[in-house]
């Protein structure tokens, strides 16, 4: 029965030749070059100025300016596709996550509108599956999926003019594989900011002092009769049976971040009162309704285009899958903040929570006890 | 009774014939009630490893939640003179030996454990079920076990019991100086342990040999949670029990729900929350156990 599902690493290349049937055009291309890999040469941008971007770790974001400084420029990022085992919650439950560049989510992209984002995606021997990636933020080719298909062993590098301001999801979309690459973690985000910076809509500008990434991740990791979680020995062994878990529509883990808790405790996302924070948050397969609990968005875009006007002073914000939000906040009130997805079962049951530890001094105005909690 | 101790000036008579008559009393009403069956003879089996605390004056940070004014304090210091020595479980339960609770029939299954190995405490279990077990095993021994008091867990875990106090600077005008306290301490003690249930005597033994005791398992108590408010100059104004909910010790202390098994997220929504849920027992050796047994199995808890 479970023949059909039988992956091997063969069977995973084998999506190399489903790949030519979607893009004919740019495997004509490759068929002519017989020798060495092809290399588009479009228009010429030989005098532009080029920028080498060193990507961090989510929740983090590399630095970056928020107004462009000068014209449009080629920004070079490089990442690296890791196949590896995540621990997902505190029972040690596993699951064989594919990631850009060693994270769930993927590290996010900073460039300013009209900028080209140059990528060099690696995908190493080590690996055992064929990768490629997707840019919502990108014109054509399948938001370059069908320039992008590296087997293990192979780079491609991709550039595409960042023409829509906003936050934009990326994911990998091997052919016939979509969904279980992406709900194996392999997602991120670019923001491509207004090259003024971000502004209310009305004129006013908009500057963070801080911004941190979440990205939101369903995993579906199947069962054993008993009713504990499975582990496999390779993600291929798991492809079937999570297969079957993901057909359900009903993921075992919602998490922020790659695991449970990853932004709790000593990670709990840092602030002081008065600081302005952009929270960008990302959900490559399903929606979500991010709210700070004890605070609100000052300013969102839900859908995270930032060339509409913000919503104003939010409660819950709703991000379609497919797509990345931000919310601009200014931190009022010290102590601890839970941001959670508020289907408080995926927060509390599945993982769907972080936390933000704010420091400095309390607001009576704006909030007090007036009696303790005490006997009627 | 009182003419008794007038008239009776010698100390071992004092003692002996309150004694003797109390016993009279208790053995002529068991028998005619039939409250006392002889102690199985299968007890032994499931005589659990006790050690005994002796006795001393302790001091320890009360428990339950203080409130100066309308925001949270530390609790004050308990300094109790224990004249008595306490028998307490050495390990906590383990799942093995609350395995053959639930093989009776009596225990429910601890909840989401995923380990199979007997000889780790049982975990997954709430108050309810700690009081289950407790009844079940006085029954196969014969004798009185009962969840500790926090004071005897205090008592029994020496100079390993937790000191939640945060000792800040704090003039009570900004509450979240205390929430950022304790939601960093606590998460900086969640990051160094690893919350899947150990070996018994994995966290070693404290100076009365005691095992394991502050580990990853925090342990359910008989005592009530409670709110304490103190005037500006820390005078008790009123205190109030909460029951239903109980007093769990682990590296610190955490209020439960008595149903809860699996502690998540505490709280509304933030906080660390125990690692595990798990307990051991108390061994009454007072000579009226087996009454206080007989009567609590009859649901009467004196």
């Amino acid at each position: 029965m479970t023949d059909q599902f039988q992956v091997t690493r063969r069977t995973m290349l084998a999506g190399a030749a489903i790949a030519s049937a979607v893009a004919p055009i740019v495997t004509a291309t490759f068929a002519q070059a017989e020798e060495a890999p092809a290399k588009m040469n479009p228009t010429d941008l030989s005098h532009l100025p080029r920028v080498k971007v060193e990507l961090v770790k989510p929740p983090f974001v590399h630095e970056h300016t928020q107004k462009a400084e000068g014209g449009p420029k080629i920004v070079e990022f490089t990442m690296t596709i890791e196949e590896k085992k995540l621990i997902l919650d505190d029972a040690g439950t596993e699951v064989h996550a594919m990631t850009f560049d060693g994270s769930v989510p993927g590290p996010l992209m900073v460039v300013h509108q009209n900028d080209y984002v140059e990528l060099t995606l690696i995908n190493p021997e080590t690996n055992t599956l064929q990768h490629n990636i997707d840019f919502h933020s990108a014109t054509g080719a399948l938001g370059g999926g069908a320039l992008t298909i590296v087997n293990p062993g192979e780079k491609a590098i991709l550039r595409f003019k960042a023409t829509k301001a906003g936050v934009f999801v990326y994911h990998c979309a091997p052919p016939g594989m979509v969904p279980w690459h992406v709900t194996s973690g392999m997602n991120g985000a670019i923001m491509v900011l207004p090259r003024e910076g971000l502004t209310d809509g009305h004129g006013k500008e908009l500057v963070y002092d801080k911004v941190y990434y979440v990205g939101e991740q369903d995993f579906y990791v199947p069962k054993d009769e008993k009713g504990n979680y499975k582990k496999y020995e390779t993600a291929g062994d798991a492809y079937a049976d999570t297969l079957a878990v993901m057909r359900t529509l009903t993921p075992s883990h919602v998490v922020f971040n790659g695991a449970v808790g990853a932004l709790t405790g000593e990670n709990a996302l840092k602030a002081a009162v008065g600081e302005k924070v952009l929270i960008v948050h990302s959900q490559a397969n399903r929606d979500t309704r991010p709210h700070l609990i004890g605070g609100h968005g000052d300013y969102v875009w839900q859908t995270g285009k930032f060339n509409n006007v913000p919503d104003r002073d939010q409660e819950t914000w709703f991000i379609p899958g497919g797509t990345a939000g931000a919310a601009f906040y200014t931190f009022e009130q010290p102590g601890i903040y839970a941001y959670v997805n508020h289907n408080l079962i995926e927060a509390f049951e599945l993982g769907a929570a972080g936390h933000f530890a704010v420091t400095g001094d309390w607001n009576d105005d704006l909030m007090t006890a007036v009696l303790a909690p005490s006997q009627v | 009774m009182s003419t008794f101790h007038a008239a009776l000036s010698n100390p071992f008579l004092q003692t002996l014939v309150p004694v003797a008559i109390l016993a009279g009393l208790t053995a002529g009403i068991a028998h005619q009630t039939g409250f006392l069956t002889p102690q199985p003879s299968t007890a032994a089996l499931f005589a659990p490893q006790t050690v005994t605390i002796p006795p001393r004056t302790f001091t320890y940070r009360s428990d339950g939640e203080f409130i100066r004014g309308t925001y949270a304090t530390d609790a004050p210091m308990q300094t109790v003179i224990e004249s008595r020595p306490l028998t307490i479980m050495k390990h906590q339960v383990s799942l093995a030996e609350y395995g053959v609770c639930v093989a009776d029939g009596v225990c429910k299954s601890p909840e989401a454990v995923s380990y199979s190995l007997g000889n780790v405490p049982v975990t997954g279990v709430n108050y309810d079920d700690a009081q289950t077990y407790a009844k079940w095993l006085s029954e196969r021994t014969g004798e009185l076990w009962s969840l500790p008091t926090d004071q005897q867990l205090a008592f029994a875990a020496g100079t390993g019991f937790p000191d939640d106090a945060f000792g800040l600077e704090d003039d009570g005008t900004n509450p979240a100086i205390r929430w950022l306290a304790d939601y960093r301490r606590e998460a900086a003690e969640r990051s160094k342990r690893d919350p899947v249930p150990r070996i018994l005597g994995s966290y070693g033994e404290n100076e009365y040999g005691l095992s394991d005791f502050g580990g990853n398992v925090w342990e359910w108590t008989n005592t009530c949670h409670r709110r304490v408010q103190l005037d500006k100059a820390g005078s008790v104004i009123r205190s109030e029990d909460i029951c239903g909910v109980y007093v769990t010790v682990g590296n610190h202390r955490a209020p439960m729900t008595s149903f809860v098994r699996d502690p998540k997220g505490g709280g509304c929504a933030v906080g660390t929350p125990p690692d595990n849920l798990g307990f051991r027992l108390v061994k009454s050796t007072e000579w009226y156990a087996p009454l206080l047994g007989a009567l609590r199995n009859r649901g009467i808890n004196l």
